[in-house]
């Protein structure tokens, strides 16, 4: 076990390089589900601004009629 | 000829659906892959006579430094599709390959420094190789930059995809630099992969490795890609359904 992680002298190497691999791989996952999930906030927040401004003029017509 | 089909990949809605359903697919397959690789390369796979347990880095730098010349040619080949067709679905998927290209990038140098230390001596040489993975990086954030610079989303797809396409040449610079110019590089046939009969055993996990982060490419591509269609798509009757 003492060898497998020492991989004959290049352990510090072969295990950052590892380590700096899988992190890149975590934040690209993590980042790649926020951009998603902000881009779906912002449409819709976006729809419901189109709905505010569309209402109060349907409002308006119903009271004229 | 049909040409249904690449209309329909014109399609936002049908586009945004499309890459919903397959990303948990690309996701899982690559996980299983990375996993698979990562047993037969770091513990089944025989040490290399030469490089002794040194060599294991390849397992995760040579699939991040394919990716990253891989991911720079599907953004430029999508910006060109944009460019010529006007599609904005094909801008949008240039859009979402840059940032990850650029993070393999990072990947492919980060593990090569490491790789170089022991081997080599040294983390960095100003060596063809690596000066033109270098370049590839800037290339990227030079995309990501341009666009992050211009507000109008028309104008800024237009722009950045001249950049691409024009920086696209520097993709055939990495892969031949080993083979056109003295590089302390190896070249990919000079792989020490050791006696024929352990082959197999560092080869299998090594392929297994390039078709995982491959798929996990494509995982993440469509997710970014989703995230992109929302961001251009003003106010379209779909979003509501989209979103509900």
């Amino acid at each position: 076990m003492r060898e497998f992680f020492a991989m004959s002298g290049y352990g510090l190497y072969v295990w950052s390089s590892l380590l700096l691999t899988f992190t890149i791989i975590g934040l690209n996952v993590y980042l790649a589900r926020r951009a998603l999930r902000d881009a779906r906030q912002m449409a819709q927040r976006r729809l419901a601004a189109n709905d505010s401004e569309s209402r109060p003029a349907v409002t308006k017509q119903e009271a004229t009629s | 000829m049909n040409w249904t089909w690449f209309h329909r990949l014109g399609s936002p809605p049908y586009i945004y659906k499309l890459a919903g359903t397959l990303t948990p697919w690309f996701a899982w397959a690559a996980a299983l892959l990375i996993a698979y690789g990562l047993v037969g390369g770091i513990v089944l796979a025989p040490p290399d006579y030469q490089q002794k347990d040194a060599f294991r880095i390849i397992y995760v730098h040579a699939p991040s430094a394919w990716l990253s010349l891989m991911i720079y040619t599907t953004m430029a080949v999508s910006a060109a599709i944009g460019l010529i067709w006007r599609m904005k679905v094909s801008h949008a998927l240039a859009a979402a390959c840059a940032p990850i290209g650029a993070w393999f990038t990072v990947a492919a140098l980060g593990t090569g420094m490491l790789w170089g230390k022991p081997m080599w001596g040294t983390y960095w040489v100003w060596d063809p190789r690596l000066t033109a993975e270098l370049v590839l990086l800037f290339l990227y954030m030079g995309y990501m930059g341009l666009r992050a610079g211009i507000e109008d989303t028309q104008r800024a797809d237009r722009a950045s995809a001249v950049l691409a396409i024009v920086g696209v040449i520097n993709v055939p610079i990495v892969k031949y630099s080993v083979e056109w110019w003295n590089s302390l590089h190896q070249s990919a046939s000079v792989m020490k992969l050791g006696k024929p009969d352990i082959v197999l055993e560092m080869l299998i996990p090594l392929l297994v490795m390039f078709v995982g982060f491959t798929l996990l490419f494509f995982a993440l591509a469509l997710v970014r890609l989703r995230a992109e269609i929302l961001r251009r798509e003003r106010a379209a009757s779909w979003l509501r359904e989209a979103l509900a």
